[in-house]
């Protein structure tokens, strides 16, 4: 062990320690789950009632649930009583089916200042669970960095103060696993929750979810990624988590019907070893297989949302990334994955920055990555995007919003809202990678113009307009943001069901809860408003419902069985919706179908809602979206695609654009589409549930069963 | 490495192989629990049998490096290792990682050479390959 280990080590001071006995697993839950809050260093154990699993499930429920009864409606994201809650859920934690090792990250947004839930992979979730906490639930704040560890293995929390430097998120995992595993092999066994120092200069903070990789010998992460939960961690003093259990087996989650998570489980393995080479190759390129084909369908987004391809994208292609990543590794982010997609490129060496000369494991670039920190700033360089990638991930800044925010900062320069003076010398143009690196190790370091832009989309509109008298009207047209969120890495301009499938989204625009740009613009196959409304009803539902359990989506429609464009819906994947309801019974031992899956997810989806409500959002004002996101903004824009739009002037709007400027063309077409998405808001609203206002009607309320007398109370006052 | 070969055409189908792995590893005749299956071929008549041909392409998808080679070229799972997955069951060429229900791990041949020494027409047999 090397001496700063062993300094780690020695410099332990425990500041509070409570013993307690793991509780058995039964049937995916372990029926308690772990309160600590670390202002007055408490450390206790709560009971999982029935209600919970009835009406919550797990993971984003349970995270809900906690949330809500630890705030009052005027709790700030930064206010001690804020929690974290990290829970997994009850499928979370098997090693048979692929994807099936996530937790759920719930807190009050620094960006939002509401609620948010990010997905996330690593060891961390199961580990937790199988230590005997179906939840974990951190309160307070701590007057100096601590660590909470749990070590399943005997049955301890300890709260710690440990002399390390908390800033760079890949170090603290690297040096607490090594801290805390009596050999290589046991590092397998140990998870690290992180953050970096970006989180605490900026609102976008991450969480890494670490997980062993015994082949490459390293602490990788996978990442909370949106809405800032690592700024809430980081505000919390809190350096680290970290979790212990050494006892894995196929059977620690004690399903009630192993056997056929088994068989589910070797049948959809089968099918990925059998067509993922031909279908998405999730094993080969991971989420960075989405590149070539979002380009060729006009839908990357290229300097900050403005266009959807670019004649220089091949050199950010699929393959280009492919070519990258180290090829035939079980690339799982949880013990079992068979989809494999967590790639990772090896031994580069990092050109800049702290770490300037040092060889790393850089996790990705992911899809959103590429986009984000490449076309979307109009950057095509792939050692910039990888270099770029890295950092944002050991500093601790979700990637999503970072690429985002500074594509947003490039438009304003270029269009001299903000000058060199104001960004302290960078020449912010779109494309300048050396520009947009100073300004990730600004936000790093928490200095110079990155502490504007660190501050999100929607406080640069702030500053921009209050400080340099830009136009309000204009940044709030080109601000790709919605709720404070940033928008992911997806064009919607083009497909209206994406439209709302991003600003009528829970968290702001994030595409796990809605991404029909395929099934609507290139597939055509949602024509009416009445299917789109189906769509913006059954997907969210759909995929709200990975949330609950400790699923990852991807093995749902990143790989598609034989036969499935002959069925039905070929959309739903419907054999696939199976297994999930299949999964569900034989961990629980319940007995749901296709219907009451929709409905588990049905009540927390509305849950939330609500809960946004009471924190006063969750109406219809607060899904509008940027018009960015709807129609083409500037001349430019409109003239990019000018064939597509005069076609739709001509035949939809009813206008003949011969003889029009563009300048006209494009205020008719905002008109239409403005009207539409108006129009659309209605229908869904209907079909979901709500009043026009977009509130969920008390009769449907009582329906779902979460007519709690607090609810009720919230949706009265605003009705 | 010496792996059981196969001559398909001299199987009768008697399953004293599939008898013989399962009652030695398993203290019970039920051929679900053999690492060496037999079966009618559903595209010709004859018989197919299905056993581990030591390719070790299970050895590189174990998560946990549960799975390894031993010195004699024999692929082998360490037992207190596997977690259970199922993964090398799923990516098998010869579909020879079998699992059964009441186990919580794969199982596979490890080339003892017992059925083949009960087979009645050597249609299973002992062979040396690279």
């Amino acid at each position: 062990m090397n001496k700063s280990i062993e300094k780690m080590r020695a410099s332990r001071k425990v500041l509070a320690r409570y013993e307690y006995e793991p509780a058995a697993i039964d049937k995916g839950y372990s029926g308690k789950t772990l309160y600590i809050d670390i202002s007055n260093q408490t450390i206790k154990a709560k009971d999982v009632t029935n209600q919970m699993k009835d009406i919550f499930i797990g993971g984003k429920g349970f995270g809900l649930w906690y949330l809500w009864n630890a705030i009052k409606p005027e709790t700030k994201w930064n206010d001690p009583e804020n929690e974290i809650v990290i829970s997994s859920g009850p499928i979370g934690g098997i090693t048979q089916y692929p994807g099936s090792g996530k937790s759920l990250v719930v807190t009050l947004s620094p960006l939002t200042n509401s609620l948010m839930d990010s997905n996330v992979g690593g060891f961390f979730g199961p580990y937790l669970k199988f230590s005997g906490w179906d939840a974990l639930e951190i309160q307070g704040k701590a007057e100096k960095d601590v660590v909470i560890l749990i070590d399943g293995d005997n049955g301890a929390v300890t709260i710690e103060e440990i002399d390390f430097q908390p800033g760079a998120s890949h170090l603290i995992s690297e040096q607490l696993t090594e801290m805390l595993a009596d050999n290589e092999k046991d590092k397998m066994h140990v998870s690290i929750v992180s953050s970096g120092s970006g989180a605490e200069h900026t609102n976008v903070g991450i969480l890494n979810f670490s997980f062993y990789d015994l082949r490459r010998k390293a602490a990788r992460m996978k990442q909370a990624g949106r809405g800032g939960t690592g700024t809430v961690f980081r505000d919390k003093k809190i350096a680290a988590l970290a979790v212990k259990y050494s006892s894995l087996t196929g059977r620690s989650n004690n399903p009630a019907d192993p056997a056929k998570i088994s068989k589910t489980g070797v049948k959809i393995t089968r099918e990925i070893n059998k067509f993922d080479n031909e279908q998405f190759r999730m094993r080969q390129i991971g989420t960075a297989n989405l590149m070539t084909p979002m380009n060729d369908y006009d839908l990357l987004p290229v300097n900050n949302f403005k266009y959807g391809s670019h004649i220089d994208a091949v050199k950010l292609s699929s393959d280009v990334l492919r070519d990258r990543f180290t090829q035939n590794m079980p690339d799982g982010c949880w013990i079992g994955c068979s989809l494999s997609c967590c790639k990772a490129v090896d031994n580069f060496e990092l050109k800049s920055g702290p770490f300037k000369g040092n060889k790393v494991i850089v996790d990705g670039p992911e899809y959103e990555n590429a986009a984000g920190l490449g076309s979307n700033c109009g950057i095509f360089d792939p050692d910039y995007v990888i270099e770029a990638n890295f950092y944002c991930d050991t500093y601790g800044l979700d990637t999503i919003s970072t690429g985002t925010m500074i594509a947003f900062a490039m438009e304003c320069y270029e269009n001299n809202i903000i000058n060199k003076k104001i960004t302290g010398g960078l020449e912010l143009n779109f494309g300048n990678a050396e520009a947009a690196m100073e300004l990730i190790h600004q936000m790093g370091r928490g200095d110079g113009f990155g502490l504007i832009v660190g501050q999100g989309v929607r406080r640069m509109k702030q500053i921009f307009a209050e400080k340099y008298s830009a136009d309000p009207s204009f940044l709030q047209d080109i601000g790709m943001e919605n709720k404070g969120l940033e928008y992911s890495q997806y064009q919607a301009k083009e497909s209206l069901a994406q439209q709302g499938g991003y600003a009528m989204t829970n968290k702001g625009p994030q595409h796990d809860e809605a991404w029909l740009i395929f099934m609507d613009m290139v597939n055509n196959q949602l024509p009416t408003f009445e299917k789109k409304a189906e769509a913006l009803h059954y997907f969210p539902m759909f995929r709200t419902w990975f949330g609950l359990q400790g699923l990852c989506k991807l093995p749902w429609n990143d790989i598609v069985p034989e036969g499935n464009a002959q069925t039905d819906s070929p959309e739903k994947i419907p054999e696939h919706v199976q297994n999930y309801v299949d999964l569900f019974n034989a961990v629980t031992g319940r007995n749901i179908d296709k219907e009451e899956m929709i409905r588990q997810s049905e009540r927390v989806y509305n849950f939330q809602r609500i809960f946004n409500l009471r924190l006063g959002f969750g109406t219809r004002e607060h899904d509008a979206a940027p018009y960015r996101a709807l129609g083409p903004v500037t001349v430019e824009e409109y003239e990019s695609r000018a064939e597509r739009y005069d076609k739709q002037l001509k035949e939809d709007v009813g206008i003949d654009p011969a003889g029009l400027s563009t300048e006209e063309k494009i205020k008719a077409m905002r008109k239409y589409r403005e009207e539409r998405y108006e129009t659309l808001l209605d229908v869904v609203y209907e079909r979901r549930g709500w009043t026009k206002n977009g509130i969920p009607k008390p009769e449907f309320v009582k329906e779902l069963g979460i007519d709690f007398p607090e609810v009720m109370e919230v949706i009265n006052k605003n009705l | 490495m010496k792996i059981v070969g196969v001559n398909e055409a001299l199987c009768t189908l008697c399953g004293a192989c599939e008898t013989t792995c399962s009652t030695f590893y398993f203290k019970e005749d039920n051929r679900l629990k053999s690492a060496i299956q037999v079966h009618e071929s559903d595209h010709e008549a004859g018989a197919v049998i299905k056993v581990c041909n030591q390719c070790g392409k299970c050895i590189e998808v174990c998560p946990v490096e549960a799975i390894s080679r031993s010195k004699k070229g024999i692929v082998l799972i360490n037992k207190k290792t596997c977690v259970g997955c199922f993964n090398c069951v799923g990516v098998c060429p010869t579909e020879t990682m079998y699992w059964h229900e009441d186990l919580v791990i794969p199982f596979k041949c490890i080339a003892c050479a017992r059925c083949t020494k009960e087979c009645p027409t050597e249609a299973i047999f002992m062979t040396e390959v690279e």
